[in-house]
């Protein structure tokens, strides 16, 4: 089924500005794993923010679950389904406790209180944060408090993920445990996730992967192939992952390298055609 | 000007159920010239190391010089050290503060050089500006807060080496930037290098970074300096690094999973170099199998 | 990093106190408030000092910790004393020790002034005793709670509470930014600590116009979040905590029955602050 549809979407912050997002048209299924990648300034914040109706497209269609997010009424229902988290993890937590943050979004949708206590459970369980039920979110780590946003959104058991730029501030442990949480959702629980980051390595956990450049969506391709296409990302200024760009190099060179896109495939291919020398 | 350590400690809030002692007797010699990298988890202490060397965290325990400045020594001209060392924090954007551009670059001037003449620190201005790669006429008017992130995070290093600092110390100069915006930064961060600037010191968690930019590094843990040699070096203790829960350069990781397999590749971890010797690894097998 | 302390004066531990209901707390608070101002003698000030000391001692908080809140308005404490030392008149002229002009000393002044002090020591250092004990969350909850009848004349106690967590909640992030923000601008040359008045209010707003704009960019984003987690107002919402009264706060209840009970009782038979001396005197 289809989780989000954009129609033909464009989007004015300013009367008198310039579209920041110029006609997008673009559907995720459930269950999909797509990021979105593109510069800082390509507006792939605010394509987000039009799936969970903080935003409401100027001009087209953006729907979600077949709700359409102009309309008012569905605006509750449609925030149930697609959950939000933020790029500044100091910016969402509402309260001192952690679980008093998690519990926000249960509260707020009148979900009963001994069905909270186990949603509290069920969602830091699945981001690994047991331990951490009765601290203070002002002293985790940066990849620890994302970890409990996220747990914040799990708890109103939406189908949808949207991560706006949310490793974007963290350090690479944060990263890759966030990273981690994420592809577990997707892979155990099915859960339709949409990154949005700038990070080309994060790409490479996606089944999809959408490329924006000034509002508009220019490649839209599995994370290899768009990897492989190496001059059109340039043309968008967007570089390859370090690996790829290893591996592109030493085809460059004459060696018989395939496409390489982590160390352990970079280092699988250079053994091979050593070997075949 | 050279900066030594010797038996650093610190602790913040002493005496309370909330001491915590963030360095635990850190050691470390920075020659003057150097592009020196600083490596460690968040709460290694790397921070409060750097923030000893222009007296933001006055010394509490062991020695510190910084060229001919005794940091020990309560008589020691600490606003004369402060622009002698320039320090850009983490997401120095959110520090600016004035109306136009050009007022909160002058900032530092007005406050280290109060005898300057306005036409000189405007020159100042301007060639700050200019070695950020910014076009003075065009921003230096506009109000800091119309700029772009990128923009306003040049605005902001401007602002700190408009004093000509012998040592600029950067902490995480490209956080939040896209790879191209961080790739510029470093760009940057060299050119600044090769002029009045003789030693650039930057923390960074970007390995990658560390190895392709740096002359020599550091590595902070739990408030000692575990490492310290050039990111060749470093990196070649890439089981240490990983123990320690920190991350190793793309070319590391590959030249480890080589090396299981009996390949090894003599490189210092630079993408080009890397890159350099497994081509000719290669044309030296091919070689060897054509004899 | 820059600033790891918890806002307030929390004094983290576990202890019988810590563990009581907040609303008892303050309920506790508030009639030890009265008794305080009630008790117009020395035994009953005596009474109430006991019963001060068997709540520090469940506390597990230690003394000097309870003591440190007093220092801080000592100087508050001395100088009314001081004034209330001289400026006190209405005694009688038998007790009346040295005299010139408007300004007088008899030993009812000196009885009174000890009496002031004690009232202000007590008072400071029971409410430490509350807010060494209490989380500000708790307390927030607490008051919220208590103040529940309120909504009845359409009071936003819902939303006040909100506010007043969230606000708790920011306080450190937003210390931890001052710190970073001052760091950096002394770090371009700032001076922050010499100058006349004008001078130093000056430097502020180096300081002032980034946390500002931090500010302000953080309510942006929390409200993003907020309504990404479908919050709408306090309609239709339930609450994960209930605070629950348990045997702790009974028998808190109890032993504040007691204090009033003594409280009153030492008024009645040894009425009047000099009850006592005259009582001895006798």
């Amino acid at each position: 089924m289809e989780a989000v549809r954009f129609e033909n979407v464009k989007f004015l912050y300013r009367e008198d500005g310039d579209y920041a997002v110029n006609g997008v048209t673009l559907t995720v299924g459930e269950g999909e794993f797509v990021a979105v990648l593109g510069r800082n300034g390509s507006c792939k914040s605010t394509l987000a923010k039009l799936i969970n109706a903080l935003l409401v497209p100027s001009e087209g269609k953006v729907t979600v679950f077949g709700m359409d997010t102009s309309d008012e009424k569905k605006t509750f229902e449609i925030r149930k389904n697609a959950g939000m988290v933020f790029q500044n993890p100091d910016n969402q937590t509402v309260a001192s406790i952690v679980e008093d943050d998690i519990a926000f979004g249960p509260e707020n949708i009148g979900v009963p209180r001994e069905e909270i206590g186990r949603r509290i459970d069920f969602a830091l369980d699945a981001v690994g944060m047991q331990a951490f039920r009765h601290m203070t979110p002002s002293r985790l780590s940066g990849g620890q408090k994302q970890r409990i946003a996220i747990a914040g959104v799990l708890a109103v058991l939406p189908k949808i993920m949207i991560l706006d730029e949310s490793t974007a501030m963290l350090d690479p442990k944060g990263r890759r445990e966030v990273m981690d949480v994420i592809k577990k959702l997707n892979k155990e629980r099915g859960m339709t996730v949409i990154l949005i980051t700038h990070f080309m390595e994060e790409a490479l956990e996606a089944d999809r992967a959408v490329v924006m450049h000034r509002g508009e969506v220019v490649m839209d391709a599995s994370p290899e192939e768009i990897f492989s296409r190496a001059e059109e990302l340039e043309a968008y200024n967007l570089t390859l992952p370090r690996a790829a760009y290893i591996s592109k190099k030493l085809a460059e060179g004459g060696m018989p390298v395939k496409g390489a896109f982590n160390a352990e495939a970079l280092a699988e291919e250079i053994c091979a055609s050593l070997q075949k020398a | 000007m050279r900066i030594v350590a010797k038996g650093l400690t610190y602790t913040y809030n002493p005496k309370s159920p909330f001491a915590s002692q963030a360095l635990k007797g850190v050691d470390i010699v920075i020659e003057e010239g150097e592009f020196f990298g600083i490596i460690g988890h968040t709460g290694s202490g790397k921070s409060t190391f750097v923030q000893h060397l222009n007296a933001l965290i006055r010394l509490t325990g062991g020695s510190l010089t910084v060229g001919d400045y005794d940091l020990a020594d309560k008589k020691c001209k600490f606003l004369e050290l402060r622009s002698k060392v320039g320090m850009v924090f983490q997401y120095p954007e959110y520090q600016l503060f004035a109306e136009t551009v050009e007022k909160d670059v002058m900032f530092g001037l007005k406050n280290f050089h109060k005898e300057m003449k306005e036409e000189e620190m405007r020159t100042a201005v301007r060639e700050a500006l200019e070695r950020v790669d910014l076009n003075y006429e065009e921003v230096k008017d506009k109000s800091p807060f119309e700029l772009s992130g990128g923009q306003r995070r040049r605005v902001a290093i401007a602002g700190v080496i408009v004093t000509r600092p012998e040592i600029l110390i950067l902490d995480e100069p490209a956080a939040g930037l896209d790879p191209l915006g961080k790739k510029e930064i470093m760009q940057l961060l060299h050119a600044i290098h090769g002029s009045w600037c003789k030693t650039v010191i930057i923390v960074s968690h970007d390995m990658d970074e560390i190895s392709e930019n740096c002359t020599r590094a550091a590595v902070f843990s739990e408030g000692k300096v575990v490492m310290e040699d050039t990111p060749a070096a470093i990196f070649c203790r890439s089981d240490e690094l990983v123990s320690l829960g920190l991350d190793i350069p793309v070319t590391a990781k590959c030249a480890r999973l080589l090396k299981e397999r009996g390949i090894e590749v003599q490189t210092d971890f630079t993408c080009d170099d890397f890159i350099g010797r497994v081509l000719a690894l290669w044309k030296e097998r091919g070689k060897a199998d054509a004899q | 990093m820059l600033n790891d302390v918890t806002f307030g004066q929390y004094y983290p531990t576990r202890s019988f106190v810590h563990n009581m209901d907040p609303r008892a707390k303050i309920v506790f608070m508030i009639a030890y408030i009265v008794a305080i101002f009630v008790a117009d003698n020395f035994l009953a000030l005596a009474a109430v000092t006991l019963f001060l000391i068997v709540a520090v001692l469940f506390s597990r908080v230690p003394f000097g910790r309870v003591l440190r809140s007093v220092k801080m308005i000592l100087f508050l404490i001395l100088f009314t004393a001081v004034l209330n030392l001289f400026f006190y008149s209405s005694g009688g002229e038998e007790h009346m020790i040295w005299q010139w002009k408007f300004l007088s000393l008899s030993w009812e002044s000196v009885v009174n002034m000890i009496f002031l002090a004690l009232r202000l020591f007590l008072l400071v250092m029971g409410t430490s005793v509350l807010t060494l004990t209490t989380t500000p969350v708790a307390l927030t909850d607490g008051i919220e709670s208590l103040l529940t009848p309120l909504k009845w004349i359409r009071v936003p106690v819902h939303e006040l509470a909100l506010i007043m967590s969230i606000a708790l909640r920011f306080i450190p992030t937003l210390m931890d930014e001052t710190n970073r923000i001052v760091a950096a601008q002394k770090a371009r040359g700032a001076d922050f600590e010499s100058g006349g008045l004008i001078k130093r209010a000056k430097a502020v707003v180096p300081i002032l116009i980034p946390l500002l704009v931090s500010a302000f960019r953080r309510a942006e984003d929390l409200g993003d979040a907020m309504d990404a987690r479908c919050y709408s107002g306090a309609k239709g919402r339930t609450k994960y905590k209930k605070l629950v009264f348990t045997w702790r706060d009974l028998l808190g209840l109890l032993l504040l029955g007691a204090l009033i009970a003594g409280v009153v009782l030492f008024n009645i038979y040894f009425g009047g602050k000099f009850g006592i001396i005259d009582y001895f005197m006798q």
